[in-house]
């Protein structure tokens, strides 16, 4: 078998942010370390982050410290975050930012030459570091130029079809060069999983085609374990009109700018759904509300930045209740309260966006926004202080390992938790390398054979299905049934046509041949999504409530049970998905006094 | 709102290919890769194109259209005549890999040989100082999104395949402006910019700037900006004894 | 720990170098590019715009070099043709500038005075942009093949020396201000008279103008006022005063042309005066 073989210390598949943080520390550790990706270096889907990298820095509110932060990401995430993340997370997020200006990062300033830090749904001060817009390309671009400065090495346009693992733990990983179609493994003790999510098994997402949750199957594949799968954020303000662009993101910079949410008769509705959760820190009228923006001291905030599970909800129910726009969305007003000018400043590529590809000017009207599947909070189950996965060698960061935003994830933390997570997981791979030094797992011939004979079966069959439209499927079930409200009888149903692909998927069929050959590609993606779908939906037909980023219909309220319990997805024999449940880590009495001391 | 419209498409790799004519369906708003990706979905399904965002951020979708360096995601079909033959080939600067998708690794081997970024230290309460009308002259080369259409269009290259060894292209040349302008940066890469980059070889006619998705005025803010910096350094013979002598400190 | 050179277990793609395989695992030289014959598929009218331009400029090089031989009817009390001024020889009747150079009277003038703007011109970055496009197409237009077989740029002799920019915009700043000065001079009356105005003064006025607009808004000016600093805080002044330029600079290329054609009008329009074709429009 004709077979490209590395060795490394430490392989890092994945080149977003998170991954590529971690190969710069795996680097700097000493490892030899080498980066996988899909895409070209510089493609990842963080660049299409917009808002900023939240930070309790205090450039702007002395009073904001890593403790506020800390109290935002557990209430947002309806305290069900890992506590320990969460903390590690607010506590090092400073750093790691200002760690990206020694790399060339140019952050919009302050008047005091700080780094500026604007407001966000769920943040009580403002906190994120940005530049303008387009927060996600300063940090991948920065992350790249460094990744580039310490000459490691990028294999770019290259898939991990699987992780390789011996008795000990992770040997390596095997995939395929998109480009010529042929075979490259990779034989490392230390294997950093920073793939990103699952977006693109749903119909309507702001995320790209990397998004099939490769890293998530690959993980479970290997052994590893999936927590709060059943908790998946639907961005509340997506564009919906035209048809080809729906669900690309709108920054919810938006609304932090001064955008308010109203329906079709003209009403800021964002005031009829303030939850009692977060009614003592929300606005009651309109007058308040806008005060906030230039008094935040004196006024509570706009409803219109709740965290995003809480609008994402309201914006379906207007919609459903017959108070949405002629698309199908709500309309998201920036235009009747802000200049031009400060407009165009602020938001420079969503005034580009929505000029070239809905030809609306938001500096003159309103645009046209609904929810859009955005996020995973689920993803595999790791270690707080080291994300090191229940299989030894294998580590996860970013948006592929779970636990550190609970059920709903604020907006600008996953940002800030590729650089924390993604440093300490390039940090515990290449320690973990070191102590393998002498006792590394080879590479297995009959396993690499295995992975090359399975990547290329769909060649072997001939009138099979086509890969698009299963995907299409797939994407179509996920949309109806497991979507931003969810049902136990459709969940059921969902299962049941998932199964029914996955006999699909055992049947398809590429034309052509192996050189950059998308169908191909995607033929091998789609097991991946099937098996991260059931998942999302065995995790969320067992959690009897609504939270978060999981909403049921037949089980509208929080419940005190489940709020002490996780769900973990597991690989049963037979390559279906076993649920456990486990309960959640507890905080230590020192930070559960957090949320006793100034609750308002 | 439908429509069938009429594409040519050029399909093949490095030992051949010709332009192939399809006829596909397009509904109202659609963009460019839209009706590429109903091609694969229906038509070819292994036809190859590059793409991630779809939302004009990544800068993967760069092809031709029309001749024209272009983001298939940024192009509407409205800008077309619904009887109008669209002819959709790969970038013609860069070696093809199969069909619409180019093989750029020209770009990311300049990329690396860019002196890295070397930045003065932090302030003794470890922070960087910087205002805003400070950071903004390298913000704007920041926007760029690496779609390499620039790259693709810049003569200097796309019709002398031999001078891609001593000509880094735009994208490069205004990275090498972003960092001398760059507040915190300590590294001279004037000389370089000159003798390994070959700042000299544009004669800025300004394609690229008229390509940029991204509105970035390469030539005027970065490239001459750039060329004038090096004629400070090494044509301007009274800035040069001015610096000799240490009356001119570069501030 | 291992190092970095240790032997891999094969090597295809680049090692330790930081240079990136492009999915080029096969690690052989790079493919060739895409067989298209055509030399642009581009379907606009991409040959308009440099055919304009040739047309417009030749035309133009026409009528000045005609007029700098032509070492006649160049002024016309008390205006004199932007071609000519300074004057410099002693051919000037009346009060002009001060006399102080006399070459060979068969020598034109204005062929001292018309190498410096012609300078700026030849080596501005807007007209080398048009010239390159339009004369040497190179290209002739964005994605449309350039017929030159070598291609160096600005990287040699002669073309380096375009990199001399700067010192032509320190020469014609000071034309700008004698223009200014022949503006000024319109305001008297053939008799050297103040209080006058005609037709004359004004179109002198607005050439005087907008050659100083060209020069300002030029991307050298633009260097030299502020461009070259890295911490525009640190020089508020010079910080406004490069805003400002930079407002000017983006409309250098309407500078270029407006001011070409005023400053062959108001040389025309002496031309009408001191050959006796019309009579100067007299406001006061």
């Amino acid at each position: 078998m004709e077979l490209e073989k590395h060795e490394y210390d430490v392989v890092v598949v994945g080149a977003g942010g998170a991954g590529l943080r971690a190969a710069i520390e795996a680097h700097e550790s000493g490892a030899r370390t080498a980066v996988v990706c899909k895409s070209l270096l510089g493609k990842a889907h963080t660049v299409m982050a917009e808002g900023g990298i939240a930070a309790a820095m205090a450039n702007l509110y002395p009073e904001d410290n890593w403790r506020v932060h800390f109290r935002d990401t557990m209430r947002g995430g309806k305290m069900l975050n890992h506590w320990r993340m969460a903390q590690l997370h607010a506590q090092e997020a400073p750093d790691r930012v200002r760690e990206l200006e020694d790399w060339g990062a140019l952050f919009d300033r302050t008047p005091d030459g700080l780094i500026s830090q604007r407001d966000f749904g769920g943040h009580r001060y403002a906190r994120l570091a940005h530049v303008g817009d387009r927060t996600g390309l300063e940090l991948i671009r920065t992350l790249q130029q460094r990744t580039v400065a310490l000459g490691i090495d990028v294999y770019m346009e290259c898939t991990v079809t699987r992780l390789l693992t011996d008795d000990d733990g992770i040997t390596g990983a095997f995939g395929y060069w998109r480009e010529s179609g042929r075979f490259v493994a990779w034989q490392a003790p230390s294997v950093v999983l920073a793939t990103g999510g699952i977006g693109k098994s749903y119909k309507v997402t702001s995320n790209s085609w990397e998004y099939t949750g490769d890293g998530h199957s690959l993980a479970l594949q290997a052994g590893a374990t999936l927590v709060n799968m059943e908790f998946v954020q639907f961005h509340p303000t997506g564009m919906v009109w035209p048809p080809s662009v729906r669900g690309i993101l709108v920054t919810e910079s938006v609304r932090g700018d001064g955008g308010v949410l109203r329906n079709s008769a003209g009403n800021r509705f964002m005031f009829d759904y303030i939850p009692d959760f977060f009614r003592k820190e929300t606005a009651e009228t309109e007058d308040e509300a806008d005060r906030w923006y230039d008094d935040k001291k004196n006024n509570r905030r706009p409803p219109e930045l709740l965290p995003r599970d809480e609008v994402a909800r309201a914006i379906n129910s207007e919609v459903k209740a017959g108070r949405g726009t002629p698309h199908g969305g709500v309309f998201l007003d920036i235009a009747s309260r802000r200049s031009a000018e400060y407009i165009r400043k602020r938001l420079p590529s969503m005034y580009h966006q929505f000029k070239e590809l809905a030809e609306v000017d938001i500096t003159a009207e309103p645009m046209e926004v609904g929810p859009t599947c955005h996020y995973v909070m689920g993803g595999v189950e790791v270690d707080p202080d080291t994300e090191a996965a229940r299989v030894p060698g294998l580590f996860a960061a970013g948006e592929v390992a779970g636990g550190m935003h609970g059920s709903n994830r604020l907006g600008g933390n996953s940002l800030s938790d590729l650089l924390v997570f993604g440093r300490r997981a390039g940090l515990a791979a290449a320690e973990h390398a070191a102590k393998r030094e002498h006792t590394r797992g080879l590479l297995a011939d009959d396993a690499l054979a295995d992975a090359a004979r399975a990547a290329l079966a769909p060649f072997e069959r001939e009138g099979g299905e086509n890969p698009y439209t299963v995907q299409h499927d797939l994407q179509q079930t996920m949309h109806d049934l497991v979507g931003i409200i969810r049902t136990e009888p459709e969940m059921r149903q969902a299962l049941e046509r998932i199964a029914a692909l996955r006999e699909r998927v055992g049947n398809l069929s590429v034309e052509g041949h192996r050189q950059y050959n998308p169908g191909w590609h995607l033929a091998l993606d789609l097991p991946h999504m099937l098996l991260v779908s059931e998942c999302i939906a065995r995790a969320a037909l067992e959690r009897q409530e609504s939270r978060g980023g999981h909403t049921r219909d037949d089980f509208p309220a929080t419940d005190a049970e489940w709020a002490r319990t996780n769900l973990v997805c597991s690989r049963a024999p037979g390559g279906s998905v076993a649920l456990t449940r486990q309960p959640l880590p507890q905080m230590p009495a020192e930070l559960a006094e957090i949320f006793e001391e100034g609750s308002a | 709102m439908t429509y069938d419209a009429t594409f040519r498409v050029w399909r093949g790799d490095a030992s051949g290919g010709d332009l192939q004519t399809f006829t596909v369906p397009v509904n109202e708003g659609e963009v460019v890769l839209d009706v590429v990706h109903r091609l694969q979905s229906t038509q070819a399904g292994d036809l190859a194109v590059r793409w991630n965002c779809k939302a004009g951020k990544c800068g993967s979708c760069s092809a031709e259209i029309n001749g024209r360096p272009r983001l298939m995601c940024m192009t509407r079909m409205s800008s077309f005549a619904e009887d109008e033959t669209v002819t959709l080939t790969p970038l013609r600067t860069f070696p093809v890999v199969r069909d619409l998708v180019t093989d750029v690794s020209y770009n990311y081997e300049k990329a690396a040989q860019i002196p890295a970024f070397t930045p003065r230290p932090r302030d003794p309460d470890g922070n960087h100082r910087m205002q805003q009308v400070d950071v903004e002259r390298s913000q704007e080369f920041r926007k760029c999104i690496e779609c390499y259409l620039c790259q693709d269009t810049c003569h200097v290259i796309r019709d002398h395949e031999e001078n891609k060894r001593a000509f880094a292209g735009p994208r490069f040349l205004i990275r090498l402006a972003e960092l001398d302008m760059h507040p915190l940066d300590t590294t001279d890469r004037r000389n370089a910019a000159q003798e390994e980059f070959g700042l000299g070889y544009c004669n800025i006619t300004k394609c690229c700037t008229e390509v940029c998705p991204e509105g970035i005025h390469l030539t005027d803010n970065g490239i001459i900006p750039l060329k004038e910096r090096v004629v400070d350094r090494r044509f301007d013979p009274l800035t040069w004894l001015g610096s000799r002598i240490g009356r001119r400190p570069r501030s | 720990m291992r190092t970095r050179d240790d032997a891999p277990v094969t090597t295809t793609a680049p090692r330790g170098s930081g240079a990136v395989s492009a999915g080029r695992g096969s690690g052989g030289p790079a493919p060739r590019r895409a067989t298209i014959a055509a030399r642009t598929l581009r379907t606009d009218r991409w040959w308009v715009q440099p055919l304009v331009t040739v047309v417009v400029l030749l035309l133009f090089i026409a009528y000045s070099t005609f007029r700098a031989f032509q070492n006649a009817y160049y002024s016309a009390e008390p205006y004199i043709s932007p071609f000519y001024s300074p004057c410099i020889t002693t051919r000037c009747e009346g009060d002009s500038f001060p006399e102080f150079f006399t070459g060979p009277a068969w020598i034109s003038p204005a062929i001292y005075i018309l190498v410096l703007p012609l300078g700026i011109r030849l080596t501005c970055y807007y007209y080398r942009k048009a010239y390159y496009r339009s004369f040497w197409l190179s290209p002739p237009a964005c994605a449309v093949a350039e017929p030159h077989r070598r291609y160096t740029g600005e990287t040699r002799f002669p073309l380096v020396g375009q990199n001399v920019h700067r010192y032509f915009l320190y020469a014609a700043l000071l034309f700008n201000v004698i223009l200014f000065y022949e503006a000024v001079r319109g305001f008297r009356d053939e008799t050297g008279e103040w209080g006058h105005m005609g037709l004359g003064t004004l179109i002198l006025l607005v050439n005087a103008v907008m050659l100083f607009l060209y020069s300002v808004s030029c991307h050298s000016c633009r260097h030299i006022v502020g461009g070259r600093l890295n911490s525009f805080s640190k020089h508020p002044l010079r910080y406004r005063a490069w805003t400002l330029v930079s407002r000017l600079n983006a409309r250098h290329m309407q500078y270029a042309w407006i001011s070409l054609f005023t400053v062959a009008f108001a040389d025309f329009y002496v031309f009408l005066l001191a050959t006796g074709t019309i009579t100067d429009l007299r406001f006061f």
